[in-house]
């Protein structure tokens, strides 16, 4: 066992990993941080992408001793500080971009690794760049649709309006 | 204007609050004081006489705390099947056993052979690869029709051959049918292959048992779309518990499409191991064992004919259909290939004579069960397939053809056992034909062949059986259990509201749209309404979600007891307002005297209800909690038609989706959004099963397909956007909230459409000798039928 030291959504933590503990088992197992999903074990489906120094990376894929020193973003630390949804998430609750919600946090990941780099993406940029994340509810429809609309653009095309009534 | 609250209203998922910030609760998320971790030994071979299990150094290694094998199970019941299929003869279909773990041989890679328990996971992985297993292998029975050879090697030796039951539906017309062939003017005959898919939800399966020492409880978490049935199912059939003994409770769960119905060895194999070292046992399947434990779905070869007049009017269908069962009979499967599949082969079309044959086959591969759709999509695809084909050999328009064969009068008694209730066929076909923009399809196919592209359109209807379903019918047809839905609805005493459902939430966001259905009967602010599911230990017995079945089932449920609730709130009114019963009128939660301006609010009866100072005791009792159960007295009938259009690449064969349109009649809608997103990913599915998705074994019954690395999931860039639209409304007549469910129908009605799309764009390209590609549409096989 290797003591493992980083900042996790802005707290420094530290855990014993083994050689092979993957990040995604030191988040889930070692903090606690279940919303960090595993959906896969070939590294293709995109539950468990999180962000290592500001990188989408898939946290299945990651050993935890990669991450020494590492400033790690996990989906519990996406919403805004005073607990509210972030745009992104929020978009993805207007239009309808989850149902099971399991393939969820890898792709609010991805969506806000993509608009940082790119701020208004085109659909077929959008849909390239989900190219490691597998969803089987939705049909991609309203993911697209809803990280579109994050990045201001109109959507209004693309089927019903906004969802109406708040929780 | 759209409805801002209530039925109607596009309201916004409450249950995404938890999944968007990482809060929810999938059963792998749980951890148990004391818990110790499961790693199955599986075979790694598709058949084989198991002849020892050596666990001697496996037992030794470090952290195993035991291992069981199947010697450990000999006082465990076997998994059982739920439905009984008899077969044209009369005969019960052949019901070979299932034992949790593998006696005496070993059908299928995948199939469970031990189980070890250690203090980690890995610790628990470690020892199951050291585990020594004695397998003298056995030739592999993959294909269907020849496991039915008389000189086949049998899977189960008990049995007399491999073939689970060959029924014919509906028996009596067979003479008839085949009297019809021999007359009709034309005749158009389709041989396809539906293939294998694995229904992949996201969340793998998980299991932990856990059991009480102190009061011999059982409790099992699990992902499953019905932890009742779970229950039912592995408490008196597996391991001998009763109901009130066991507890199984099915938090968030990640997706099921069919997979998570079904009663799984591993659920039985961690809650026995549980009671038998009296701590948690977890067990988390890994991906790869998804492959080759979850059931998988459709992988169906297929005959279908269909008899036409001069007019092309339908005379008669008549189908000869194999259907693989896999190695054992999982929960439902005997259904699918029949009830489920037979009952829709008259589609959206009069067709006074229709004889359907399904012979069910056990091969050396993973079990095969309902997934979406299950049997529909089957039946959809040959008969709109079988359709197109027909209409270009008599020349007539595809939608013409359809159209000429609608039937247009409701209720219609199809000569397949099932009543339709209502619908507008030609309504749903203008619709598509106006959203998916059909006048311009010609202008499209210009600009197309301008870039040295093939472009083709493609057109289908679908009709699905769902809301399953009436239990004295599904009970004749062979069903070992009821098909009714619960809820009781608690008020509480300052008027909020708990609804306990039976059905379960794996993606449908039924927390949403059931508070949307209390609230709006009673008037109320749908805050005031949380619904409670998953868990058998606070909701009423209940069959779960599947068949699109939900609100239409386990919604009329919770209306009848919201209906209760209400007579009983309105008696509680009459007498606070010192009035008759009849006089008092609910509008916007409160409660008025008819003609006069008394009123009171919702709170003040329900107060009353539950501090009765002022209260009819002699007539009522206190509090205000009614449960009702609901039991259909017929399937809803969902129909629609489905556009595609695709362009293929003839130089590589690759086929692309430009468009993709659906019109869907599923009679009133609760929140439309949430029934567009249930169209998308049907539809997506449907995309997945015609392009890219197969379950491919090599000669030796190895997976190959046995990953996302090799098992082509759809992909974002694999989609386009879709235009869905569910305008046209017939309401279901004879459920209290006139719905019809819409979990099902994108992945019933798509793959045909995207099929007859890839034909007609390389008919109208002049390869007039192809008439069928068999699923999935890959670039190498498009291409290869291109080149003759």
């Amino acid at each position: 066992m290797t003591k493992v030291t980083m900042t996790v959504n802005g707290k420094a933590v530290s855990g014993e990993v083994e050689g092979r503990t993957l990040l995604s088992q030191f988040l889930r197992e070692g903090l606690g941080l279940t919303g960090t999903h595993v959906g896969c074990d070939t590294s293709q489906c995109g539950a468990c992408v999180v962000h290592v120094n500001g990188q989408d990376v898939k946290s299945c894929t990651t050993f935890a001793l990669e991450c020494e020193g590492a400033e790690v973003r996990t989906i519990e630390g996406m919403a805004n500080p005073d607990g509210s949804l972030s745009v992104i998430q929020q978009a993805f609750q207007d239009h309808h971009g989850l149902q099971c919600g399991f393939c969820t946090p890898g792709m609010v990941m991805t969506a806000a690794a993509l608009l940082a780099r790119n701020p208004t993406p085109s659909e077929a940029e959008i849909r390239h760049y989900l190219e490691g994340n597998i969803c089987r509810c939705t049909g991609y429809h309203n993911i697209v649709k809803a990280i579109l609309a994050a990045s201001g653009q109109d959507v209004s095309h693309l089927g019903h309006g906004d969802a109406v009534a708040a929780e | 204007m759209p409805k801002d609250h209530g039925i109607g209203a596009s309201t916004k998922r409450r249950e995404d609050l938890r999944f968007l910030t990482g809060r929810g609760r999938y059963t792998d998320d749980i951890n148990l004081p004391g818990q110790a971790h499961a790693c199955f030994v599986r075979s790694q071979v598709a058949h084989g006489r198991l002849n020892g299990v050596n666990t001697d150094t496996a037992a030794a290694m470090p952290g195993v705390i035991r291992i069981f094998t199947a010697a450990d199970f000999e006082g465990v019941g076997g998994l059982p099947c739920g439905w009984q299929v008899t077969d044209r003869h009369g005969a019960p279909m052949q019901e070979p056993g299932h034992p949790v773990l593998a006696r005496g041989k070993v059908r299928h890679v995948g199939d469970p052979i031990a189980l070890v328990v250690a203090e980690s996971y890995d610790q628990a992985r470690d020892a199951a690869e050291a585990v020594v297993v004695d397998i003298e292998e056995l030739e592999p029975v993959l294909d269907m029709k020849a496991a039915l050879a008389e000189s086949a090697p049998k899977v189960h030796d008990e049995l007399t051959s491999n073939l689970c039951y060959d029924w014919g539906f509906v028996e009596e017309n067979r003479e008839a049918v085949n009297k019809a062939f021999e007359t009709a003017h034309h005749v158009t005959t389709l041989e396809l292959v539906n293939q294998r898919l694995v229904p992949n939800a996201m969340e793998p399966r998980v299991a932990i048992g856990d059991y009480n020492f102190a009061t011999d409880d059982s409790t099992l978490y699990t992902t499953s779309q019905n932890p009742h049935v779970i229950r039912l199912l592995m408490g008196a059939f597996v391991l001998g518990i009763p109901e009130h003994k066991l507890r199984v409770v099915a938090p968030d769960v990640g997706g099921g499409f069919g997979s998570k119905i079904f009663h799984y060895a591993e659920e039985a194999a961690v809650t026995f191991a549980a009671k038998q070292l009296r701590r948690p046992v977890k067990w988390t399947c890994t991906r790869s064992e998804s492959f080759v434990t979850d059931a998988q779905g459709r992988d169906h070869v297929t005959k279908i004919e269909l008899a036409l007049d001069a007019e092309g009017h339908f005379q008669a269908i008549r189908t000869e259909t194999y259907a693989n069962m896999g190695a054992y009979l999982s929960t439902f499967a005997p259904s699918i290939p029949t009830w489920l599949h037979g009952t829709l082969m008259a589609g959206n079309y009069r067709t006074p004579l229709i004889y359907v044959n399904v012979k069910a086959v056990f091969t050396t591969t993973v079990p095969v069960d309902a997934y979406r759709g299950a049997g529909r999509p089957e039946a959809t695809f040959q008969l709109e397939r079988v359709i197109d084909k027909a209409a270009r050999e008599m020349g007539i328009d595809p939608v013409e053809l359809r159209r000429r064969n609608f039937i247009t009068e409701f209720p219609y008694a199809t000569p397949v056992a099932v009543e339709y209730d209502t619908g507008d066929y030609n309504a749903t076909m203008d619709k598509l034909l106006e959203i998916a923009d059909v006048a311009g399809f010609e202008a499209r196919l210009a600009e197309s062949k301008a870039r040295g592209k093939l472009r083709g359109l493609g057109v289908n209807c679908y009709i699905e059986a769902c809301g399953i379903a009436p239990s004295q019918l599904v009970g004749q047809l062979g069903a070992r259990a009821g098909l009714y839905e619960s809820a009781t609805v608690r008020v509480n005493a300052t008027g909020g509201l708990v609804v306990m459902t039976g059905s379960h939430s794996h993606g449908q966001g039924h927390e949403t749209t059931f508070a949307q259905v209390v609230a709006d009967m009673i008037g109320i602010d749908e805050k005031m309404v949380e619904i409670v599911h998953g868990d058998t230990a606070n909701t009423p017995m209940g069959m779960g979600t599947y068949g699109s079945r939900s609100l239409a089932v386990g919604g009329s449920a919770m209306v009848k007891a919201t209906n209760k609730i209400i007579a009983k709130a309105r008696k509680i009114a009459a007498h606070l307002m010192e009035a008759s019963p009849e006089d008092i009128e609910l509008k916007d939660g409160r409660f008025t005297v008819a003609g006069t301006d008394k009123s009171v609010a919702w709170g003040d009866v329900t107060l009353a209800a539950y501090v009765p100072h002022n209260y009819p005791l002699d007539e009522i009792e206190p509090g205000l909690e009614e449960t009702a159960f609901y039991d259909p007295n017929n399937f809803t009938y969902p129909a629609g038609a489905y556009a595609c259009e695709v362009e293929v690449d003839p130089e590589t064969g690759k086929v692309t989706i430009e468009r993709f349109a659906a019109a869907d009649d599923f009679g009133n809608v609760v929140n439309p959004m949430i029934v567009d997103g249930q169209v998308h990913g049907g539809i997506g599915q449907g995309i997945g099963q015609a392009l890219l998705e197969t379950t491919t074994y090599d000669e030796y019954g190895q997976l190959l397909s046995g990953s996302y690395m090799d098992y082509a999931m759809p992909r974002a860039s694999d989609v386009p956007f879709y235009v869905v639209d569910h305008s046209c409304q017939t309401p279901c007549t004879h459920n209290p909230l006139g719905v019809k469910g819409c979990g099902e129908a994108g992945a019933i009605g798509s793959p045909p459409a995207v099929v007859n799309a890839v034909v007609d764009a390389l008919q109208r390209a002049g390869h007039t000798h192809i008439t069928h590609i068999d699923m999935p549409l890959t670039p190498s096989r498009v291409w290869a039928v291109m080149q003759g």
